[in-house]
């Protein structure tokens, strides 16, 4: 490629959040130039794999304060509740923007998009195709992307570091996967829209493309990594595979069952049961796991969530794809057999540290969706935020990026050549021109997972989150004696996985000490050494700076407006 | 340990000319797919054996390839299904191949564009006004053709696309007619005009093979049959009314 590559706005990621931006941007002004850099064809990304909603008002007897409430309270009161009123305000239009742009969403007898009912949410807000929702939301996005020709997308193109000129952010620098050659391709703003890093863990629904990519790049970049303690376990994974079995499924009436015959919910959250908020369901079902009161299979400890009342009808047309799946992975029909689940990672609260329109602390780098963190979700967020998060601040942030890129200087190419080239070198060096090396990829990563499980998982202490700061440094340090085993240019997905687990590791690391730092209990973090939340030390963010020592905190207090904290009940 | 032996046809350009196969035998247990297989290679045995996957969960359409001379999802295929015998692992058919089982899927990416796969109308409703009402039967006629995933494996089954790659191909066409009845949309024309210029679509003679392997069940071969009837039926009333066919 020999054409200049240089941008207005630079998108990275093609999911909903990079998807809805680009568009957002577009729209600002035909004349502004967009880039979308994506190491995946946009439509493969990992939205595609959300299954319930998106939540916004659209009902006469619901309401933006119960919804806000909701959210607040889901967050256990460590959402900046600025950032909640502008989503709640916004959620409804930009869920009826995507119905304008074609998304099948499943409707009522009178044409009116359906609602269905979800954890933590106190009334039927959650809007819904089936149970695909991220998938037709993800293709309705990138097709309607398509007719936007000033949107230039860069496909299956892996951005491996961000270029700072004079403090600023000017661009990446990107491998195009299919040359193997490494381009900088400069922009006067650059969004991060890279999604979470469910692959750190072990057992996740995350697809194998998410590794925390944008939130290792800004943390290198020296933007702040926020909240990266609070580590949602979703209650419904399948035990091996760890695929997605949704929220849906329960919103639609299903039961949880433990070994005895019992709903067990009964005993932790009789008050919501099944529709209570993700975190105290996992730990519910950990709780059983620890308890004896579990199934034990071949993947460990399980329960049963059971659909079988629900009858085949109703299962066909709300949950089809829980059954295929079902069916094809289990090897069992949920019409007459109940499910085996257990918890399991499922998306990272935390992220880069954003305002409210997206900007980070590095001018020119902005940030929307998983991978950041511009506090809607606190400790613990609610099931079906984060779909329409990615809209309403994937479209606030695309417009706030194009608004400051027509305002700025073109970037000068020299200073970044040499950046590029720095980058270059570093990856000749490292991995593919490297000699000797002892340490594999795949059995790092491995050790990483192992970890991450035992000593950040839904129940920590300081000790085990002591122990996994301790192995992840060793990581580190042996991963500077990582040797692949590919040293082609083409396609060469080694590569890209070791980079790849170069950033989790980082990430992992900011996980294990933010948790560590934060000596209570709230939302999705579960401290068994600091049981109770302390509103006293720790209601405000915890702001992870990267230094060659591991992270440095600094707080951030939290902004509240119309809801003060208070217990959380449900 | 139980084992089982796949065998996968390679091709590095930096390397080779030709494509070459090597074969590896890995432990087997009875819930591995073929892509836990091929990332068993890659993780422990290859690091340079290459293929694309992301969600194994059959949605993100990554994954696609020939087993055993099929066109398959590869997280969607158990081992046990061939197990004890072989498992042959092939780059789709009918794609240049990139790297190893990496095929080149650009030409679909272009055909995507051209069909318009997005709602078009003369008039855009404001967002204040709200939906645009759609009951659940006007869902259903376009609902099955919005399930595509773009996983190429009904061009790979494609008889037409194998000798004529301007075909616009089962999944182009199932989109088109997705738009084409949904009932928000009024591009058909717009639509009908750009699939009718491409001849690939008169030489389609429903064989029926891209449902066949479609993995969602979309169906392009119905979509492909009612844009036949839908041209066919332009084409006679420009014939016998030439003057506005519109």
């Amino acid at each position: 490629m020999t054409e200049e590559m240089s941008h207005d706005i630079l998108i990275v990621g093609g999911g909903a959040a990079g998807l809805r931006a680009a568009i957002a941007a577009a729209e600002v002004d035909a004349n502004i130039d967009i880039a979308v850099v994506s190491k995946v064809f946009p439509m493969r990304s990992h939205t595609v794999s959300a299954e319930g909603g998106a939540a916004a008002v659209l009902r006469e007897e619901d309401s933006l304060e119960l919804h806000g409430f909701d959210t607040v309270r889901g967050s256990d009161f460590l959402a900046d509740q600025d950032v909640v009123e502008t989503f709640i305000e916004k959620a409804p239009e930009e869920l009826i923007q995507l119905e304008h742009w074609g998304c099948p969403w499943s409707r009522d007898p009178d044409g009116r998009i359906s609602v269905r009912a979800f954890g933590g949410m106190s009334v039927k807000r959650t809007v819904y195709a089936s149970d695909k929702t991220g998938f037709h939301m993800l293709h309705a996005l990138f097709q309607t992307s398509l007719k936007y020709t000033q949107i230039r997308r860069y496909d299956e193109w892996f951005v491996s570091s961000l270029l700072i000129e004079d403090g600023k952010c000017v661009g990446v620098t990107a491998l195009d996967l299919e040359t193997g050659q490494l381009h900088p391709i400069v922009a006067k703003a650059i969004l991060l829209c890279t999604g979470g890093g469910g692959q750190i863990f072990p057992f996740t629904t995350n697809a194998s493309i998410k590794s925390g990519d944008g939130m290792a790049l800004a943390y290198r970049a020296g933007a702040a990594l926020k909240d990266m303690e609070f580590v949602q376990y979703h209650p419904t994974g399948l035990p091996g595979t760890g695929i997605l079995i949704t929220e849906a499924s329960r919103g639609e009436g299903g039961h949880l069952i433990n070994k005895e015959g019992e709903r067990f919910l009964e005993r932790y959250i009789p008050g919501k049961m099944e529709m209570g908020p993700r975190d105290i369901l996992s730990r519910a079902i950990m709780t059983e796991m620890n308890e004896g009161r579990a199934f034990e299979g071949e993947y460990g400890g399980y329960v049963h969530l059971d659909l079988r009342h629900l009858g085949e009808k109703i299962i066909d047309e709300k949950l089809p794809f829980v059954r295929e799946l079902v069916v094809k992975y289990v090897g069992i029909d949920p019409v007459h057999e109940p499910i085996p689940v257990r918890p399991v990672v499922h998306y990272m609260m935390g992220g880069v540290s954003t305002d409210i329109n997206g900007n980070t602390s590095i001018p020119g780098l902005l940030a929307a969706g998983e991978v950041a963190c511009i506090t809607l979700n606190g400790a613990n967020r609610l099931g079906s935020n984060s779909l329409t998060e990615c809209l309403v601040f994937g479209a606030l942030s695309g417009r706030a990026g194009a608004q400051y890129a027509v305002d700025q200087k073109p970037v000068s190419q020299n200073a970044v050549r040499s950046l590029a080239d720095k980058e270059q070198k570093r990856i000749a060096k490292h991995f593919l021109e490297k000699e000797g090396g002892t340490e594999r990829v795949a059995s790092l990563q491995e050790e990483m997972h192992l970890t991450m499980e035992q000593g950040c998982g839904v129940y920590r202490t300081g000790e085990s989150l002591q122990e996994s700061c301790t192995t992840l440094k060793k990581l580190r340090e042996r991963f500077a004696d990582v040797a692949i085993d590919d040293r082609g240019r083409i396609f060469n997905t080694d590569l890209r996985g070791a980079l790849e687990l170069e950033f989790m590791l980082e990430v992992a690391e900011c996980i294990a000490h933010s948790a560590l730092a934060r000596e209570e209990s709230r939302g999705a973090q579960s401290r068994l050494d600091f049981p109770e939340r302390s509103d006293e030390k720790f209601l405000h963010h915890l702001l992870a700076y990267a230094t060659p020592e591991g992270p440095r905190f600094e707080q951030q207090p939290v902004t509240i407006t119309r809801w003060p904290p208070e217990e959380r009940k449900y | 340990m139980s084992t089982i032996k796949i065998t996968v046809t390679r091709y590095n350009p930096e390397t080779s000319s030709e494509p070459f196969t090597q074969s590896y035998t890995i432990p087997y247990k009875e819930d591995m797919v073929v892509l836990d297989a091929l990332n068993y290679i890659k993780n422990h045995v290859d690091g340079t054996l290459t293929h694309r996957w992301s969600c194994r969960m059959g949605v993100c359409g990554s994954c696609g390839m020939m087993i055993n001379g099929d066109a398959k999802l590869s997280c969607a295929t158990f081992l046990r299904d061939y197990y004890p015998g072989e498992v042959q692992v092939d780059p789709l058919a009918h794609f240049p191949v990139i790297r190893d089982l990496v095929i080149d899927m650009s030409d679909f990416m272009d055909k995507l564009v051209e069909i318009k796969p997005w709602i078009i109308r003369s008039e855009e409703k404001p967002l204040e006004e709200g939906e645009y009402l759609q009951s659940p039967d006007e869902l259903d006629l376009y609902r099955q053709f919005s399930m595509c995933i773009n996983c190429m494996l009904c061009y790979s089954a494609c008889p037409v696309y194998g000798h004529d790659k301007s075909f616009l191909g089962p999944a182009a066409i199932a989109l088109a007619h997705r738009y084409n009845m949904d009932s928000r949309d009024e591009g058909q024309d717009q639509r009908a005009e750009i699939i009718g210029s491409h001849e690939g679509i008169w030489e389609c003679t429903f064989v029926g093979e891209c449902t066949r392997v479609c993995p969602k069940h979309v169906d392009p071969a119905a979509a492909i049959q009612r844009t036949k009837v839908q041209l066919t039926k332009e084409y006679f009333i420009s014939w016998i009314w030439p003057w506005g066919n519109r």
